[in-house]
């Protein structure tokens, strides 16, 4: 691993010498190619400055801060019930996943557990704010490599839901249901088996995507084999999530970890891929979203009853410590580093992010490949700028 | 409220006395006892939490050496985050002071979290060994005077945003770094947002809605209001 280093800099000093004798030989000059703020493939308004030689990428950054709100600086201001609002936004396709990292480093400082009727409607809601989020990712791929039909397949599944949700939470793509000590409310009626109903057709929206996409030539032809992640590369930037897993990492913070979710009350299987390129990346979310889809099957049918609610004092203090709490979230890991001085706020937090370790590593992948392959590799990293920037 | 340190000393929480919980955590511990061990004379302190999670903090001339030997010797290959922490409490306190009032005193005493410390501002790190997925956070002091610890980016290449991003944030220099621009804000801003005396300009400018549930009504006299003042202020306390 420490070849990495020197790699990347050889690779650097080589692309700057070809470069230099480019300009003295042909007399020619590199181009600076700038993509976005505003570009379909970004999420957001992620700028990409790409230094090219001819269709080759010799250098490549990306410039964030176009979207940063200073999370981490306004949470000292809030109290802890507060912050759900805050980290809601983050990752604004997966809302409910980010609330739920904060409220259980709260409960680990506090001592307090959500009741297991709690913890169920927890890790459903969970899961299925991945399939919302993943749905869409996967029916933009296919616009970032100019497949239209899918967006709109993945728009009106996704839109089932976020109706799931805003039923159960009050909103759409904001919950803010997480309290600590539980949830806000119980499910309503009936919302079992609209769940069970709407698993039904994301599971075959997933094979009409498998069919439509991944078995695509086309596809196959413009991801396989295309930004390739070695598994030290991505240990060493941190990369998570399906990113990490398409590199040959067998590992889920969901199976991996002890937290009082209740993700092992379900039989489900992590998918990883050797490949470690593109179409590796995307092909571990298409399963991953089938396996939460199967998650939350089990799940619905095991719910026990009970309050929702533990009982946590109305004004929360939070006593002092240090507590570091981290999920799988769609995008990868997501954790908070929450320090609290027994104060009614928080007194640090430090917000690590999916995005933003997963989109560091696009300096390194970017150098050497073509100018189309670009979007294909931003896209099958899959990040969201509020998780970048926060 | 935290409890006031005499003389302003810097207090450190005590690793001996909270670790006495009965549960046992043999795989933290032996993996403690080897760092220890492996690091020698460059680990300064250590906090265990069984069952959960574990903390260390190393002597800052060697930061980059002891975060190498826990990737090679202990295989802590997995690089979570990197970020820093400033340990002097706000002067400004949660911001909800009344704009139009003289500023109260507060108590801005620095005490140091789990693995103590001796400075106001720490540089603090996540690192996961991939195989047993056991994590451990490390601390480092930075000076005071001139905030400095070495660069990570020859063994971590993901340190690279991390660094950047706490540079710009807290003003710590990283030796070794040579690309420290700023990620998010403006070339010419001045100051470092997450230290804690760069007050929040937000609460700064308006008085925090919170102060004031209820506006006085027009024409209401000064006693009225002072009262709707007060009775919501206890209101939003108990509310919250």
């Amino acid at each position: 691993m420490t070849m990495l280093g020197d790699r990347q800099q050889l690779s650097y000093i080589a692309s700057q010498a070809a470069d230099a004798r480019l300009n003295l030989e042909l007399e020619t000059e590199g181009m600076t190619l700038n993509i976005g703020p505003q570009h379909p493939a970004t999420h957001g308004t992620l700028r990409i400055i790409a230094r090219l030689d001819g269709e080759q990428v010799v250098w490549a950054e990306p410039a964030c801060g176009y979207m940063h709100r200073g999370y981490e600086k306004l949470t000292e201001v809030r109290t802890f019930p507060q912050v759900t609002t805050l980290v809601n936004r983050i990752d604004w396709l997966g809302s409910f996943a980010n609330e739920v990292p904060f409220i259980l480093a709260a409960e680990k400082l506090m001592g307090v557990e959500a009741p297991t009727r709690a913890q169920y409607i927890r890790t459903i809601l969970f899961e299925l704010s991945r399939i919302a989020n993943v749905s869409l990712f996967l029916g933009d791929l296919g616009v970032q490599l100019g497949a239209i039909t899918p967006v709109f397949l993945a728009f009106r599944d996704r839109e089932y839901v976020l109706n799931l949700i805003e039923s159960a939470t009050g909103g759409r793509f904001h919950p803010n249901f997480d309290r600590i000590g539980g949830l806000k409310d119980d499910l309503p009626a009936g919302w079992i088996d609209e769940t069970r109903a709407v698993m039904k057709k994301l599971r075959s929206f997933c094979d009409q995507i498998e069919d439509l996409l991944f078995g695509n030539e086309i596809f196959q032809s413009r991801t396989r084999g295309i930004g390739v992640i070695p598994r030290d590369v991505a240990l060493q930037y941190g990369l998570s999530g399906a990113n990490l897993r398409a590199s040959g990492v067998d590992w889920d913070l969901r199976r991996d970890q002890t937290l009082p979710m209740v993700w092992d009350k379900a039989d489900w299987k992590v998918w990883t891929h050797p490949d470690g390129d593109s179409f590796a990346r995307c092909w571990v979310r298409l399963q991953e979203t089938r396996e939460s889809t199967k998650i939350v099957d089990q799940l619905l049918g095991a719910i026990p009853s009970g309050p929702v609610m533990a009982k946590v004092p109305k004004i929360i203090k939070v006593p002092e410590g240090e507590a570091w709490v981290s999920t799988e979230n769609p995008l990868g890991e997501m954790g908070y580093y929450v320090v609290s001085r027994g104060d009614l706020g928080p007194f640090r937090v430090k917000i690590r992010s999916a995005s933003f370790n997963n989109i560091s590593i696009t300096p390194w992948l970017l150098r050497g490949v073509y100018v189309p392959d670009i979007v294909t590799i931003l896209a099958s990293l899959y990040f969201i700028l509020g998780d970048i920037d926060r | 409220m935290p409890p006031k340190s005499p003389n302003g000393e810097v207090r450190q929480l005590s690793s001996s006395s909270e670790t006495t919980t009965p549960v046992v955590d043999l795989e933290r511990e032996q993996m403690l006892e080897a760092i220890k061990l492996s690091l020698g004379d460059v680990f300064v302190d250590s906090h265990l939490k069984p069952g959960d999670d574990l903390w260390i903090r190393v002597r800052t001339d060697s930061w980059l050496g002891s975060v190498q030997k826990l990737r090679d010797h202990h295989s802590f290959d997995y690089f979570g985050f990197l970020s820093a922490i400033d340990w002097m409490p706000s002067p400004y306190g949660r911001g909800e002071d009344d704009p139009t009032e003289p500023a109260p005193v507060r108590d801005t005493t620095i005490r140091s979290g789990y693995a103590g410390g001796d400075t106001r501002m720490q540089v603090f790190i996540r690192l996961v060994n991939s195989k047993t997925h056991l994590g451990i956070t490390v601390k480092v002091d930075v000076a005071d005077s001139s905030p400095s610890v070495e660069s990570l980016i020859t063994i971590f290449a993901g340190a690279n945003w991390h660094e950047r991003e706490t540079h710009e944030m807290f003003g710590i220099d990283f030796v070794g770094h040579n690309d420290l621009r700023n990620m998010y804000l403006p070339v010419d801003f001045e100051g470092h947002p997450l230290r804690k005396d760069f007050p929040l300009l937000a609460r700064m400018v308006k008085p925090w809605p919170g102060i004031v549930d209820v506006e006085p009504l027009p024409g209401g006299d000064e006693e009225d209001s002072a009262e709707v003042k007060a009775s919501a202020q206890s209101k939003d306390s108990d509310a919250s």
